[in-house]
């Protein structure tokens, strides 16, 4: 693979990343699609290159794909995944950071419940950082694979439509989505209960609609967030029953418009409440090319960050 | 960096502009002081007294903080009554009112009486302010007629804003006669909900927790027509919002027996202090955004707000090295006090000696102390500042045992040459 390269040293959100290197983030990542088609899915690129899976908060899929993207790259990989009891009990950043600082890291995949601890860490640490979601700041790499995901079904990002459609307010994928895509020139409106849209959400460029059947009859493609079943607890949710009927996206709701709408989820689904089987595993979702198209762009990623700059010799 | 000594049996400052904020009057002239108290210059032995050079600087009466938080008992570690009097002294305070949020809390006359004692030797005035109720659990009401004979100046529940707003019109009834305000931190803690910084555009993008100026306004609104209501004395601490300046206005206009503060941080400071996730800027109240700053400000100029107060809040490096949701709340504010609002009243059009009233006569005004007045006899109670002085905030500027302030490395106009407290004189010259 060769040049051009970016010009963050960290990936640690998507804000402020410049336009060029998140249109070079994804085209590396469709360049690894490749790989991941071939019989042996590895290449030597990082070898010799120690990555750490820092995880201070549940993650299946964020993990499992970050770690796939290093082992297809022949990183050295280290799995660490404390609970947020670990936090509690007094494992505060600074030691974390001086830990990692001591195991001579070159990499740290951090996931934590706190929003700008991995830009603390970038700050301490010499190691390349990049945010697996800091609580309810950003997830970078989702927004990349959301881009790609689009790019692959439209063949582009400018002036693309894109609804988010969900709990606005807790959500570090609306919050990746939106400064990416705007980035890339897409338009966007966030569409979900009023009390979970934030309100100086506009102040970011989005547009807001309340109703869920005007946005799916403007947008190309809309992204559903998942509903955290913490907040049905908590009250801020009345009932399953009245999200998915306001709210969740069904065949029914998708009939009724004449256009195709292609239809991402960023995982785990809660099948029945803001999407429904039938579209989840139809035609129109996109859901599975995400899961792949999330292990190619951290590919890029992480041979982005820690790969060979131009100059140097590629071993 | 400046030096605290033993005050000289004999002192002599002069060049400078002896300003007292009693009279309001200013003059060129000397002050002597001998054994701690003011004297006529020719009781002074020129060959044996110490000099002070005010040349270029104002003396005048040492400054009041009616907001602190000394942490004695209970938290030594960040910072205790002596540590906080030297910050005090070096800032140019000699009277201070501690809050009474310690471990235990100031809830009873023992609490009270315990601050008075300890305080009896140290370079400033201390002035318990007690708790308004029982542990600050903000259920009972806290005995504070014995606490206010034991020596409570105010009452208050810092920290913990009473939510129950039937305890804190019990609280208005209660001391009605007695005069001292009640102090309560206005947020209404539902509203403030997990939020660690202004709700706004900027919380938006950071995804943090906001707290909404509402969360503020809400509860000034409470208190004052509460206040109104028991015709009781309400004092409204660090006001941080537009609209919380604009209903302390309303309401100072319809008569009620309001008062009002302003810290620096809040007048010389906004949100974007945050940006980067700093655990120093993160304060209750929140900065707020550049339109609340001015409306502060407005508030001072306009006299809507009575004073400035440093709600000067202690806490270790461990605590404040933690991520920005577990920090605690607070920054230290006794040494920078005078620098940044008088660099930014400055701008706003007042006069030094203006910005000096807001740190004496406006305190005091709050509190119902009486001033010392600058005359031979009287109890040398001075702080001696150059307002023209630029100067750069550093670590070694800081007296207090904690170091959480995001102010280092700010250049400011206008700073503290000497204090003269109690027996002792700070000096920076």
């Amino acid at each position: 693979m060769s040049e051009p390269t970016v010009t963050i040293n960290h990936l640690l959100g998507l804000e402020g990343v410049p336009r060029q290197d998140i249109q070079t983030l994804l085209d590396t990542g469709f360049s690894f699609r490749e790989v991941l088609d071939r019989p042996i899915k590895k290449v030597p690129t990082l070898t010799g290159i120690n990555v750490v899976n820092l995880f201070f908060e549940n993650s299946t899929r964020t993990r499992i794909s970050f770690e796939l993207a290093e082992k297809r790259l022949s990183a050295d990989v280290t799995n660490f995944s404390a609970g947020i009891s670990s936090l509690n009990k007094g494992e505060g950043l600074k030691d974390t950071i001086q830990n990692i600082h001591a195991m001579k890291m070159d990499a740290v995949v951090m996931r934590h419940p706190v929003p700008g601890s991995t830009k603390q860490l970038s700050q301490y640490v010499d190691a390349v950082v990049i945010n697996a979601g800091d609580g309810t700041h950003e997830h970078p790499t989702q927004g990349l694979l959301d881009m790609m995901s689009l790019q692959e079904k439209f063949g582009r990002l400018e002036g693309l439509k894109i609804g988010i459609i969900g709990d606005i307010a807790h959500s570090r994928v609306a919050l990746s989505n939106i400064f990416g895509l705007i980035s890339m020139g897409a338009e966007i409106t966030v569409c979900g209960p009023g009390h979970l849209i934030p309100p100086y959400i506009r102040d970011l460029g989005v547009q807001v609609n309340g109703n869920v059947d005007e946005v799916l009859e403007w947008a190309d493609a809309v992204n559903v967030l998942r509903i955290q079943r913490e907040r049905m607890g908590e009250g801020i949710i009345p009932s399953i029953r009245e999200y998915r009927h306001r709210f969740g996206i069904t065949n029914e709701r998708l009939s009724r418009h004449r256009k195709e709408i292609v239809i991402l989820h960023p995982g785990p689904m809660n099948r029945g409440v803001e999407i429904d089987s039938d579209v989840a595993d139809g035609d129109q979702a996109v859901i599975l090319d995400q899961v792949l198209n999330g292990v190619a762009v951290r590919m890029s990623v992480l041979y982005h960050l820690l790969g060979p700059r131009p100059g140097e010799e590629e071993a | 960096m400046g030096t605290i000594t033993s005050l000289p049996r004999e002192l002599i400052i002069e060049g400078g502009t002896l300003y007292d904020p009693l009279t309001g009057k200013s003059r060129q002239g000397s002050l002597a002081v001998k054994s701690g108290k003011l004297a006529a210059p020719e009781d002074i032995r020129p060959d044996k007294a110490a000099t002070i050079d005010a040349k270029d600087c104002l003396v005048t009466h040492g400054f009041i903080d009616i907001h602190a938080h000394f942490r004695e008992p209970g938290r030594e570690d960040k910072e205790t009554l002596a540590t906080g009097s030297r910050a005090a002294l070096a800032g140019g305070f000699t009277r201070v009112c501690v809050m009474p949020n310690t471990n235990p809390p100031l809830d009873g006359p023992e609490g009270i009486r315990f601050i008075v004692e300890r305080s009896e030797d140290l370079p400033v005035d201390i002035y318990p302010i007690g708790a308004i109720t029982k542990g600050q659990y903000g259920k009972e009401l806290a005995e504070l007629l014995e606490m206010h004979a034991a020596g409570a100046v105010a009452f208050s529940d810092d920290g913990e804003p009473l939510q129950d707003g039937q305890v804190l019109r019990w609280a208005l009834y209660y001391t009605r006669d007695l005069g001292v305000p009640i102090i309560n931190h206005a947020e209404d803690a539902f509203l403030r909900g997990e939020g660690v910084m202004n709700e706004s555009a900027l919380s938006t993008r950071l995804g943090l927790p906001g707290s909404p100026v509402q969360a503020e306004a809400s509860m000034i609104y409470r208190d004052l027509l509460l206040a109104e209501e028991a015709e009781g004395r309400i004092h409204i601490p660090h006001v941080s919002s537009e609209l919380g300046t604009e209903l302390v206005r309303q309401f100072k206009a319809r008569g009620v027996r309001v008062t009002a503060e302003a810290t620096p941080h809040h007048l010389g400071l906004t949100e974007e202090m945050i940006s980067d996730f700093d655990t120093h800027a993160k304060v209750a109240p929140p900065l707020r955004t550049e339109a609340d700053r001015q409306a502060v400000i407005a508030g001072l100029v306009d006299g809507t707000i009575d004073c400035i107060s440093t709600d000067h809040a202690p806490h270790t490096v461990e605590e404040k090295e933690q991520d920005i949701i577990r920090a605690p709340f607070g920054m230290i504010g006794l040494e920078t006090a005078f620098g940044m609002a008088h660099t930014v009243l400055r701008k706003a059009g007042l006069r030094s000696t203006q910005v000096i009233d807001l740190f004496t006569t406006g305190a005091a005004g709050v509190m119902g102390m009486e001033l010392t007045p600058m005359e031979p006899g009287q109890n040398a109670e001075l702080v001696i500042l150059n307002p023209k002085e630029e100067w750069t905030f550093t670590r070694e500027d800081i007296y207090s045992r904690s170091r959480n302030t995001p102010m280092l490395g700010m250049s400011f106009t206008g700073r503290i040459r000497a204090t003269i407290g109690r027996n002792r004189l700070f000096s920076n010259i």
